[in-house]
């Protein structure tokens, strides 16, 4: 990594803190205040706007003192229709293709499922997952089951680019993991910036469905390395970013999106 | 197979490794042909861009036959047998930036798109060869190579035309007749290219294919400045003129060249203090530039001209005569080479026998002799122009 990146990274880890007590007072704000607007609508778009501030102020809630709050935001433009977007987002087994700390998501019953994270040295954190709110073509909120070891609430939002340029989608995801070995595993999954991951989970979702395939270069042939640079890649799973969409998956998810 | 590793700075090694495989859906495999040493090559050689690593294959500019192809790759567009010459940019085809033709800024072929962000805020196209902030792909300096997005790059050749003939449709003839596209050339023009390296060469041929009156060339090697005459150039040999910038004014009537280009980049070379300056601040690792060129280029050009800037750069830049850019009223045209928009109408050029493109080629040799050719072509020894490889030939043998 260079150095401009590594001072990047450092500073962004800094601001984190910061980020988060921000986040969650203006959470509870703004996301009160859309609740009460969107309720005083009484109309489809009211519900919508009650619904994503209702989420926002859960957030901001349960960002409690003993939990170490992480946030991920990021947004990208997909050269696709929002339909089509929506479509490959609303189907959480496709998640794991493009999210790279993701192992699996399996769909339980009826708007629940049970998403799986694979974190450093092969460590698994599994937790149970509900749809909050899911509107065809617009927005999709999830939030954890109360009893899950971890809480993890997501939104993404679709929308139009202007001049028809594609869809951009917002995402936004709360995690909080627990005290304790999960947590502190889960945390250094996703400490060093979740919204630099979040980042390069929506590249990959974007070449995914641009490109029809990750780009990648892992396995490629090369002469011999040095037993340093070697090592730094064992250490350091974020360099370089690997493209390990496996073949047989991405012809999968494509057939279950068409 | 044989390839040509990176192996440190001023380290080159042919090494001998895996052969690639299949990778993605849309990738093919190409046996090599024909591969050559790039001017752009050197930045790498002189350890001037960051993210490269010990073992990196070399190798941007390349032609070979199609071996095999991935399942996803459109068989209308190629198939197993066709004879490609491949671009040095890699373009998935169906991004907003590949729909606008601007296929060196393709988002999706650059696996590792975050450290070109780091650096300069968006990242460009993957490119063979040229660091991992670019995609770190497995180059084409080797017998094989694993081309991605394979429907969209590689170029049909057919049969008949050797190869020396269209091997720099892989980047040095589309790159300086973009050079020259980006003059906005109107009749009558007179274009000052800085550089007669093969970029340069190729620069001054299309800009008298796009109408430009005159040009005029600039270079420290007589043996360059020769082939720039051969093109039809005005020369000048900066190292013995006191004030270039005068010259140029003086040459046109005081009011200075219409167009200006700096097929040079960021290892120029000049002298007084501000080399001094630059090449400190190179050494130190605080600026990765020497950016004298595109200075000159923005002082000589004429008022409401055009600048443009095929030569690579790599970072920030200080001492830019910004006053004179903004109150000339100067336009500025760079950018990495959108190669799939003048691939094809440049082979029907050479098909025309309008231009001859082998005209640059100074060495051919075995890929063996890669190492040393680095080294001959850095230090513009033995009128070193263009280098050739052939990856197949036997290693011992003369250099031709």
């Amino acid at each position: 990594m260079s150095e401009a990146a590594r001072i990047h990274l450092r500073n962004a880890q800094g601001r984190h803190h910061r980020t988060a007590t921000a986040f969650r007072w203006s959470a509870l704000i703004t996301g009160g205040a859309l609740a009460l607007i969107g309720l005083s609508k009484r109309s489809k778009s009211g519900v919508a706007i009650a619904t994503a501030g209702g989420l926002l102020s859960y957030a901001g809630a349960k960002v409690g003192a003993h939990r170490r709050e992480l946030i991920a935001r990021s947004s990208i433009l997909l050269n696709c229709t929002p339909e089509e977007a929506y479509q490959f987002w609303s189907k959480f087994e496709n998640l794991p293709l493009f999210m790279r700390h993701l192992e699996s998501v399996t769909l339980l019953e009826e708007n629940r499922s049970r998403w799986t994270a694979i974190g450093p040295f092969g460590r698994r954190v599994t937790w149970d997952a509900e749809i909050a709110f899911d509107r065809a073509g617009d927005v999709i909120a999830w939030r954890s089951l109360p009893e899950s070891e971890i809480y993890v609430d997501g939104i993404v939002k679709f929308r139009n680019a202007p001049a028809n340029r594609g869809t951009i989608i917002t995402v936004v995801v709360v995690y909080q993991p627990p005290a304790g070995a999960i947590g502190g595993a889960l945390s250094k999954l996703l400490g060093k910036d979740p919204s630099f991951m979040m980042r390069q989970d929506l590249r990959r979702l974007k070449a995914l469905i641009e490109a029809g395939e990750i780009p990648t270069t892992e396995g490629q042939s090369h002469g011999p390395r040095t037993g340093v640079a070697a090592a730094a890649r064992l250490i350091n799973p974020d360099e370089p970013i690997k493209g390990e969409g496996n073949l047989t998956d991405i012809a999968e998810a494509r057939r279950r999106a068409s | 197979m044989k390839a040509v590793c990176w192996m440190g700075t001023e380290k080159m090694s042919v090494e001998t490794v895996p052969d690639p495989t299949i990778l993605n859906p849309r990738d093919a495999i190409v046996r090599i042909t024909s591969t050559c040493i790039c001017g752009s090559d050197l930045h790498l050689y002189d350890g001037f861009m960051p993210t490269m690593e010990q073992g990196d294959i070399m190798g941007h500019e390349f032609m070979g036959e199609v071996v095999e192809i991935g399942a996803g790759v459109n068989r209308d567009k190629l198939k197993v047998g066709d004879r490609v010459v491949v671009p040095f940019t890699i373009a998935c085809g169906r991004c907003f930036f590949c729909q606008q033709q601007l296929w060196s800024c393709c988002d999706n072929s650059n696996p590792n798109y975050w450290m070109a962000e780091e650096l300069m805020g968006y990242s460009p196209s993957g490119l063979f060869g040229y660091t991992h902030m670019l995609g770190g792909y497995a180059g084409g300096q080797a017998q094989y190579a694993r081309v991605p997005f394979a429907d969209v790059g590689p170029l049909k050749i057919p049969a008949g035309i050797p190869d020396e003939k269209v091997v720099f449709l892989s980047d040095i003839f589309p790159t300086g007749y973009m050079g020259a596209e980006n003059c906005n050339i109107q009749s009558g023009d007179t274009v000052a290219i800085w550089g007669c390296g093969p970029v340069g060469l190729f620069a001054i041929r299309s800009a008298f294919m796009l109408g430009a009156e005159r040009v005029i060339a600039l270079d420290r090697f007589d043996y360059r400045l020769q082939l720039a005459q051969q093109a039809g150039a005005e020369i000048i040999n900066y190292e013995e003129v006191d004030d270039v910038i005068q010259l140029l004014k003086d040459m046109t009537g005081n009011i200075g060249p219409d167009s200006c280009m700096d097929a040079v980049g960021m290892e120029a070379h000049y002298s007084g203090p501000i080399w001094m300056i630059d090449r400190g601040k190179q050494v130190l690792r605080m600026q990765p530039d020497r950016p004298n060129v595109l200075r000159q280029c923005i002082m000589a050009c004429r008022k409401g001209g055009t600048v443009s800037v095929p030569g690579v750069y790599g970072g920030f830049i200080d001492k830019m005569p910004i006053g004179q850019y903004m109150n000339k009223g100067l336009t500025m045209k760079t950018g990495q080479t959108h190669m799939m928009r003048y691939m094809k109408p440049l082979l029907d050029r050479v098909e025309r026998g309008e231009i001859d493109p082998s005209f640059v080629i100074s060495h051919r040799v075995p890929i063996d002799k890669a190492p040393e050719m680095y080294k001959i072509f850095r230090d513009k020894q033995d009128h070193c122009t263009k280098v050739v490889l052939d990856p197949w030939a036997n290693g011992v043998g003369a250099a031709a």
